[in-house]
């Protein structure tokens, strides 16, 4: 009897809390102006333009704050285009670029944009010195010579001078990225503490004139932006903006499918897979800017001898990998600029061939081998791809052990130069070759006491001064076209001779209601820009 | 021998237990857990700093040039001695200030305040589905010793054990949100629902109610309903288990046999004799059921989205966010020993022999 009695009640409450839950859950799709993403945001720390240099943070720069050149989202071959300046012109010495300054625009505060507003930011970049800071001063600017570097000559004129020539459209490139923002000099001023040039205030607050401005930020959980009606460049079809943080694919998957997020940014091949049959949902691909190579220590006496460099080249089975665990997600890429940047090169010369790379082997004096250790972070694609590598390598008779490590650990040692070989990602800084010829090709000092640990070249101890003064004229040279060749052939240099193998470039994978139009993620160049939407 | 024949006897000895001698136990009590958390944050120190994990890379990135990373590394003050960066942490905390994550360039404790409710709204709703049907279920098993329903129970609990908790939870959310629509999705709240109503308190279910929204409640409820019952699940399949146990050894006393050949009714010898005596041990159970629940379950707050204290320390521990690892480490830390002091608060209550 007493069983009985407590078997209804577990019935009773089961009952109620069903009818009272299927009668209480809402499951409308989203409103036609608002877009919901769902997207992985952790990354994000800071909002403010001049500190943050994170994936998700581009994406909020680019809807927030404008550049004084900008790109179309629609186009992105376009390259640079006018931003807050309208036009610029370049001195005849290549030196001084002086740009004229939209007149008419606001802030969201409704403070005019002048080009005071202008040389306070491009000036607070330089005084700040935070990590993304080395975009600008690597013209030359520093805390000495800034004022007279950057300065605005009347409301609308901003004349900034580098130190040496450089190729204009390496200098325009890097003023179309996120650290070049614009920020609302009178309102970041005013909450300036203790001379920190409003970096507190500015890092969980927005001061932009972007087609949207910042309603909240909770790290780690959501943003959320709305219109700024008043924009420039174009009205904004969505009110408002969520980006929810998501952080696994089957979850947003679901979310997607019931009409709870519209985009979905982080999915998985298999749920890439599970939704490709849905006619509500469409999926697209875009050209991201990250590289995945291997690279190797030259201190190493084995891996620095120019054959084994070329063997190991044939011993990675690319084509195995792209069509297995990295289906949809990566192409076969063997230079280190990403397709879509100026000077991409799409040659593609190594296969996986086992005799080739022993054939190598041997005439390097290894014909039976050898043993070496490959550092990798614990991030299951890149286990994966190291277990690919070692797979192969063991054919050829070289012994690989693999050390997994977290990204920190594994990072400290890659730059520190005590590793034999790398498993490594490179996303381009600014949206210029420079940025990855700079790191891939160039090591003007290759002691250890020289730390120049944001080197890639350096990390590996490739000496190359030949090299690096070739990359030197490439960001100088004036002649565009002239400019893209420079990069053509030095990629074509470095794909037989570097340490580093080029493997594959990242392909994004986007899931999306099929009503999403003109959600574009920004291909290797950008993030993405929320004004283009349409529903 | 049932408890009331002895309630009594020792509210008159505790009333002539001297001021003196409640003031030393007090003091111990407190002095014990100053020593713990004292104790605890030495130990999460250390390891932080002994941890092969850089937290100026954390912070400055991975493209830093030397001259930035050599500005952070000395603003996180690294280049002193590990007894004066100790000494320095312990005199911020004791002003309650675990300085800034680097994550989120917000005060810690601002985080956690945020972070938190989440975990507490869940975990105690959990915890409340847990005991509500594992406290029956495990009477009814030692009840049925042996039995069919003994057998159901023993199943339904192992199968709570040896599932993957990511599994049940996609299989929840693909079941009951994607097909059936009974709940809400992951997240607190349906997107157009936050931030509509003032934090209060931080439990989403309790400030609606102070604010008289009942759509807010619901949609809430919707939502936390799935992620606690499944968290619930789990502390039902231990509280069941231990209830069992606890239960058949009461069955087995002597006075369980008194009161039935005294006559009194087999619901009165279960529910108030048997059942009153294991509330003891069962109240430790619970308790540490919960502060487990406390620390934040971080596979069910991933596939739940679900921003609380697990995935804010998850994520902080793989950014070397050491400030961010040190306040949740003591956060924890409290909600252990105010649980254990709880629980032995609660054994006087119940067991008057514990005064």
């Amino acid at each position: 009897m007493k069983i009985k009695n407590l078997l209804k009640g577990l019935a009773f409450a089961t009952a109620v809390s069903v009818s009272a839950l299927s009668a209480t859950a809402t499951y409308a799709g989203t409103p036609n102006n608002v877009l919901v993403v769902a997207d992985r945001i952790d990354d994000m720390t800071s909002l403010d333009p001049h500190d943050l240099f994170e994936f998700s943070g581009t994406d909020y720069v680019n809807n927030v704050y404008d550049k004084l050149v900008s790109f179309d989202p629609k186009n992105l071959s376009k390259g640079y285009q006018p931003g807050l300046a309208d036009s610029w012109t370049v001195s005849e010495d290549g030196k001084t670029f002086t740009f004229k300054i939209a007149k008419g625009r606001k802030f969201h505060s409704g403070n005019d944009i002048t080009a005071h507003d202008a040389e306070y930011s491009l000036r607070r970049v330089v005084m700040l010195k935070k990590t993304p800071s080395f975009i600008l001063t690597q013209f030359g600017f520093n805390e000495e010579n800034v004022e007279a570097a950057i300065k605005a000559t009347d409301d609308y004129t901003l004349v900034v001078t580098t130190d040496e020539k450089y190729a204009p459209s390496f200098v325009l490139n890097c003023f179309a990225a996120a650290v070049a923002s614009i920020v609302d000099s009178k309102l970041v001023q005013s909450n300036e503490v203790e001379g920190d040039w409003g970096n507190k205030w500015l890092q969980t607050n927005s001061a932009g004139s972007g087609a949207y401005s910042l309603v909240k930020w909770k790290p780690s959980e959501s943003y959320r932006l709305k219109e700024n009606a008043d924009y420039w460049a174009a009205k904004p079809a969505m009110k408002s903006i969520i980006v929810r943080h998501i952080p696994e694919s089957a979850t947003q998957r679901l979310l997607l499918e019931k009409g709870d997020v519209d985009v979905a940014r982080n999915l998985n091949p298999t749920d890439v897979e599970g939704i490709s049959g849905n006619s509500d949902l469409a999926v697209d691909n875009d050209l991201r800017g990250r590289i995945m190579y291997i690279s190797m220590n030259q201190k190493d006496p084995i891996l620095s001898k120019p054959k084994v460099r070329e063997a190991l080249r044939y011993l990675i089975d690319y084509d195995g990998m792209v069509n297995s665990f990295l289906k949809g997600q990566y192409v076969v890429h063997q230079a280190f600029l990403p397709l879509t940047y100026m000077g991409e090169l799409k040659d593609k010369p190594f296969k996986l061939d086992i005799e080739k790379g022993k054939k190598l082997l041997a005439e390097a004096g290894h014909a039976d081998g050898f043993e070496a250790e490959i550092i990798v972070r614990n991030a299951q694609e890149r286990i994966q791809i190291a277990q690919s590598i070692q797979n192969t390598f063991k054919q050829a008779g070289i012994n690989i052990s693999l050390t997994q490590g977290t990204g920190k650990q594994i990072l400290g040692k890659y730059r520190a130069r005590d590793f034999q070989i790398y498993v490594g990602a490179w996303g381009p800084d600014y949206p210029d070759p420079h940025t990855n010829a700079d790191t891939f090709a160039s090591n003007p000092d290759n002691r250890d006491e020289a730390k120049l640990t944001g080197k890639l070249a350096w990390r590996n101890s490739w000496d190359i001064p030949e090299m690096t003064a070739l990359t030197k004229a490439a960001a100088q040279e004036t002649d565009g076209a002239k400019r893209a060749q420079m990069y053509v052939d030095m990629q074509k240099e470095h794909q037989m001779t570097s340490p580093f193998v080029e493997m594959f470039q990242k392909n994004e994978q986007t899931g999306r209601s099929a009503n999403v139009q003109g959600f574009y993620t920004g291909s290797a160049v950008t993030g993405v820009y929320y004004w283009t939407v349409t529903k | 021998m049932s408890d009331a024949v002895d309630t009594a006897t020792p509210k008159r000895r505790g009333s002539s237990v001297p001021l003196l001698k409640r003031l030393k136990s007090l003091i111990t009590v407190l002095l014990t857990v100053l020593l713990t958390l004292v104790g605890l944050l030495f130990v999460t120190f250390i390891i932080g700093r002994v941890m092969p994990v850089d937290p100026v890379l954390a912070i400055v990135g991975e493209r830093a040039s030397q001259d930035i990373y050599d500005a952070a590394y000395k603003s996180l003050g690294l280049d002193k001695p590990l007894l004066v960066q100790f000494g320095i942490f312990l005199k911020q905390i004791a002003q309650g200030d675990f300085g800034i994550s680097n994550l989120t360039a917000r005060p810690v404790s601002e985080d956690i305040v945020r972070v938190f409710p989440a975990t507490l709204e869940l975990a105690t709703v959990g915890t409340i589905f847990g005991v509500l049907f594992g406290v029956p279920m495990g009477v009814m098993a030692a009840v049925n010793e042996g039995k069919w329903q003994d057998q159901v129970v023993r199943f339904v609990g192992l199968f709570g054990y040896s599932m993957p908790i990511f599994w049940i939870g996609l299989v929840g959310l693909i079941i009951f949100y994607g097909l059936l629509d009974w709940v809400g999705g992951p997240g607190r709240l349906d997107v157009y629902y936050e931030d509509v109503i003032p934090v209060v308190t931080g439990l989403i279910l309790v400030d609606s109610l102070i604010e008289g929204d009942l759509d807010i409640f619901w949609n809430a409820f919707s939502h936390i309903i799935l992620p606690a019952s499944i968290l619930g699940y789990y502390s039902l399949a231990y509280i069941s288990r231990m209830t069992r146990s606890f239960m058949l050894e009461q069955l087995s006393q002597e006075y369980i046999t008194t009161a039935r050949v005294k006559g009194l009714s087999e619901r009165t010898v279960i529910w108030r004799h048997a059942l009153g005596n294991v509330m003891i041990p069962l109240i430790t159970v619970i308790a540490l059921s919960y502060a487990n629940l406390l620390e934040g379950s971080v596979l069910t707050e991933i596939i739940f989205a679900w921003p609380g204290l697990g995935s804010y320390l998850t994520t902080a521990l793989l950014s070397a966010d050491m400030n961010a690892v040190i306040g949740g480490t003591v956060v924890v830390g409290l909600i252990f020993v105010g649980l254990n002091l709880l629980s032995d608060f609660l054994y006087k209550v119940v067991d008057p022999r514990a005064r």
